[in-house]
């Protein structure tokens, strides 16, 4: 999906995230690209272990060293190749220009430190306030995520917070200095059913208001209906198939997107049997040559184990990985 | 002695665990990192068989050759490798059979004790109730006690020897074994095969011994293991108070005693038996350590 | 919770019963009592009176409630040796005791704690490797050992420091180093573990995608989190610094507890000698049992063990 275009606000060519393991080497991340847009949302998908979390940790080069290392790729967040900065300059990126929330609120917030503390942190790094428009600031961005009471819960600590609050509070903490874009891992599989559609919403709201572009980070093909504009399909550090949101569901392409799309119980449908993909993910550290899904793939055919299958545009916007379309 | 903890969660056992130990044992065996080992057989065979092979009688003086360095110094020759004490007593012949008394103290105390702990743990767990609550109130207390001070006072009552140290040490040693095999026992008790084993009316000394025992042997040898090392360090500690093995005998402790007073002009003295302790404890840890995650992986940090 | 109090009282209570027990009996247990604190050319009649004077004609049990009851008054008898009561002379050297203690502690936490912080954050690498061998060779060497060795690098190679002896700071240096031996290698263990622990967890993580510089995030954000067990593990082990002084100043010639113990063994001051081990142990008792009390305040899950 190399689109380079003038509205993308982060690009993604190739990048490559390895891990050097005593049982060999995790190709965790293997070629990803992925573009974009300012005010877009973007859905990251796949089952657990297919390196959607890496990819984003990638972006902002948090990989956990010394075993893992970003060996090829480049990051263009607004035209700038973040692979080629130095620490310093990617500590005043973080936060500002480019931010995520985690999946677990429950670690996410210091213990020690009050709520009004850890917001404040990044808004002193980032931004020269005086010390009362810094408390201002902390306010502001509480009322923002819909906490009641600002003053008081900023005193508080976050054993005080319900899961609700504090992933809303890790919102708060990293979206005070205005970022270009949020990358949200996981955002709502540690909340509660009835809390997961509230926080979407917020999630939204904000991205209206600031004009947010979002990398959503998720296995849950609801979250992806309800704010994805694009969806992006990962499988064994690859990302299989791409299209607007409305044009994956309508007409997915990929076999795995289309196993993942029928094991989604339906409502209207009844079955006997939850259907599901036969067959476990590769280790990713001896991945078999040709396509990963080959192994698991309803429609595999003699070439698919051999060479790994080429990009290709199916309709516009609408791009996929597999010998099928050629 | 050192505060024990008690090992980690339940895991399933089974009678066939029982079998499925000895096959473990051979692959062990087979995969074993054997430099701890080499050393600790190399101290072995010093100390069994050190008579043929010291080079001079450890306890013969020789007053002419007295604190004569070790033969890489001027005024040393190959003659006494590592030089002489105070007395031109051999230093190396002393240290090998010095290894022979840290060595029999310490596999003598580990034993002891051992047998003692693991029994005492067997009965307590195994029995439960007031006997459990009595065996417990007492190791507890063994273990409350600061081990050095009643050593101390013990030896210095009873007289330093060989014998009363070993005794005074297993005494005090048991305990820690006590508690960390009670845990195991009172885990192994709630097992299936156990329960079966009562329904077949087994006798409670036959479970115990047949049954119980042979599960928590693991536990004992990684313990033992790791308890010789701490015990040779403390009889070293005795021996070099005085209150230990009693000279002419040359136990290592007394040989870094005897060579405190000349530090300045014969540092060697007191620094190769030292060094043979250090050799003999390490491997001892390592030879633990390795054990330990061999034997059992579930074994929490001691 | 009340419960767990009462039950560690009272074993600490039965605990020093033993010990009085054993101290106890330490004079009678290699036989008279009177000849072994008799000077070697008393005649017989003096060594009667001795045995009359010492209440040993009375029975065993009458013996041992007058030997307690004299000592919860404070009355421990009179030193062969110094010809003081014996709680006089020890009260004088424990001061001496705890200075190297506390010296000791400080010791161990300013090594400590760095050394196993800095090894965790370069996890793997050759601080890390080369600390973790120190510490298991370090655990293996006996105590004198290693007072001896560092009397040899630093008094007789170096001439930096005296010997033995207490008087300045520089008497104090290797005396606590070596006190302290163990136990840093203990705590370095712990900090390193601790921090690992801490620098895995999301706060660490979120810290970073915030943009705290990275200095700011292990000294900030970790050191603060893993400083809690290592601080509570080293309150809790103060005590065992106590058992390593009987060596320790023996080596060092400090003039302290441990070393009035072994000193009143050889002088043959049996008086001195029970003394010692009676109030050094139910200090050691005591103080383990109010640390545990005020654990159980810290972390109330060790009342269920």
């Amino acid at each position: 999906m190399t689109m380079i275009s003038n509205d993308n606000i982060l690009e993604v060519h190739d990048l490559k995230t390895y891990f050097y393991t005593s049982r060999g080497v995790v190709k965790a991340v293997d070629g990803v690209s992925f573009a974009l847009k300012k005010g877009e949302t973007l859905g990251l998908v796949g089952e657990s272990g297919c390196g959607k979390s890496i990819t984003c940790f990638s972006v902002i080069r948090l990989v956990p060293r010394p075993a893992g290392r970003i060996v090829a790729g480049r990051v263009l967040l607004e035209g700038e190749d973040l692979m080629t900065k130095s620490d310093k300059e990617m500590n005043r990126i973080r936060g500002r220009r480019i931010t995520m929330i985690l999946q677990d609120p429950m670690m996410s917030l210091n213990p020690l430190f009050t709520i009004g503390e850890q917001i404040a942190e990044p808004i002193r790094i980032h931004q020269k306030l005086g010390k009362l428009e810094v408390w201002e600031k902390v306010k502001e961005m509480l009322r923002l995520v819909h906490i009641p009471s600002p003053e008081v819960r900023m005193r508080e600590y976050p054993h005080q917070m319900s899961g609700g609050m504090r992933q809303r509070i890790s919102g708060a903490m990293t979206l005070s200095c205005q970022p270009a874009i949020l990358i949200a891992d996981e955002p709502t599989t540690a909340l509660d059913v009835t809390i997961q559609a509230q926080f979407l919403s917020l999630l939204k709201e904000i991205q209206q208001q600031a004009n947010l572009s979002m990398i959503v980070v998720t296995h849950d093909f609801g979250i992806v209906a309800r704010i994805c504009d694009r969806v992006a399909v990962m499988y064994a550090g690859k990302i299989v198939e791409s299209a607007a949101t409305r044009e994956l569901f309508n007409n997915p392409v990929h076999p795995y997107t289309i196993a993942l799309l029928n094991s989604l119980p339906r409502m209207e449908v009844k079955v006997d049997r939850l259907y599901s993909i036969e067959g476990q993910p590769p280790e990713l550290h001896a991945l078999p040559p040709g396509c990963s899904f080959s192994a698991r793939c309803p429609q595999v055919k003699e070439g698919c184990l051999k060479d790994y299958p080429p990009q290709k545009e199916i309709t516009q916007g609408h791009f996929a990985n597999c010998w099928l379309q050629s | 002695m050192l505060n024990f903890q008690p090992v980690s969660e339940a895991g399933e056992t089974d009678q066939v665990l029982k079998r499925f130990r000895w096959i473990k044992m051979r692959r062990v065996i087979r995969g074993t990192s054997w430099t701890p080992v080499a050393i600790l057989v190399l101290f072995l065979i010093c100390g069994v068989f050190g008579n043929y092979i010291e080079p001079h009688d450890p306890m013969k003086t020789n007053l002419s050759a007295a604190k004569s360095p070790p033969f890489w110094q001027k005024g040393g020759s190959t003659k006494y490798f590592l030089g002489t004490d105070g007395f031109g007593r051999d230093i190396l012949s002393r240290i090998i059979r010095g290894a022979g008394i840290s060595l029999q103290v310490g596999f003598a105390v580990v034993v002891f004790a051992g047998a003692l702990g693991g029994m005492i743990a067997l009965l307590s767990g195994y029995l439960g109730g007031w006997v459990d609550a009595v065996l417990m109130r007492i190791t507890d207390m063994f273990l409350s006690m600061p081990y050095l001070m009643i050593a101390i006072a013990l030896t210095a009552v009873l007289g330093p020897s060989k014998h009363n140290i070993i005794i005074i040490m297993a005494i005090l040693g048991w305990a820690g074994y006590a508690r960390v095999l009670r845990g195991e026992v009172l885990r192994i008790k709630g097992s299936d095969f156990i329960k079966l084993a009562i329904v077949a009316r087994a006798g409670k000394v036959r479970i115990m011994l047949r049954h119980i025992f042979p599960n928590i042997v693991n536990t004992l040898v990684v313990l033992a293991t790791l308890q010789l090392g701490i015990v040779i360090i403390m009889e070293s500690s005795l021996s070099f108070l005085g209150l230990g093995v009693p000279p002419p005998e040359p136990a290592w402790g007394s040989m870094v005693a005897d060579g405190r007073v000349m530090m300045f002009s014969a540092w060697w003295v007191s620094t190769w038996p030292g060094i043979g302790i250090l050799l003999v404890v390490l491997s001892c840890n390592l030879l633990g350590d390795w054990l330990r995650l061999r034997l059992d992986p579930k074994f929490r940090q001691l | 919770m009340l419960n767990y109090i009462l039950r560690r009282i009272f074993q600490a209570i039965i605990c020093i019963v033993g010990i009085s027990v054993i101290v106890f009996l330490l004079a009678h247990l290699s036989g008279d009592p009177a000849l072994l604190m008799a000077s070697p050319d008393a005649k017989p009649e003096d060594i009667e009176a001795l045995r009359v004077l010492l209440g040993l004609k009375k029975p065993l049990h009458v013996q041992f409630w007058l030997f307690i009851s004299k000592a919860a008054q404070g009355d421990f008898g009179t030193s062969i040796r110094w010809g003081k009561p014996c709680l006089e002379v020890w009260l004088m050297r424990f001061p001496n005791t705890l200075l190297l203690g506390g010296a000791a502690m400080a010791f161990t936490l300013i090594i400590g704690i760095p050394t196993g912080i800095f090894s965790a954050v370069k996890a793997g690498g050759w601080f890390d490797n080369f600390g973790k061998a120190f510490a298991l060779a370090g655990q293996s060497m006996p105590v004198f050992w290693v007072g001896l060795m560092l009397m040899l690098l630093f008094s007789v190679i170096l001439r930096w420091l005296p010997t033995s002896g207490m008087g300045s700071w520089q008497h104090l240096l290797m005396p606590a180093f070596t006190l302290g031996w163990y136990f840093t290698a203990a705590i370095t263990r712990l900090s390193r573990s601790a921090m690992l622990d801490i620098l895995d967890s999301e706060y660490i993580k979120m810290a970073r995608i915030k943009g705290v510089p990275e200095i700011l995030v292990i000294l900030k954000h970790g050191f603060r989190n893993a400083m809690i067990p290592v601080v509570t593990m080293a309150a809790l082990n103060i005590v065992t610094l106590l058992n390593g002084t009987v060596i320790t100043e023996t080596v060092f010639n400090w003039p302290g507890i441990g070393r009035l113990i072994v000193d009143s063994i050889f002088a043959r001051d049996y008086p001195m000698v029970q003394t010692c081990v009676l109030v050094s142990s139910a200090l050691f008792i005591f103080t383990n049992l109010f640390v545990d009390i005020l654990y159980v305040y810290i972390d109330p899950r060790i009342k269920y063990q």
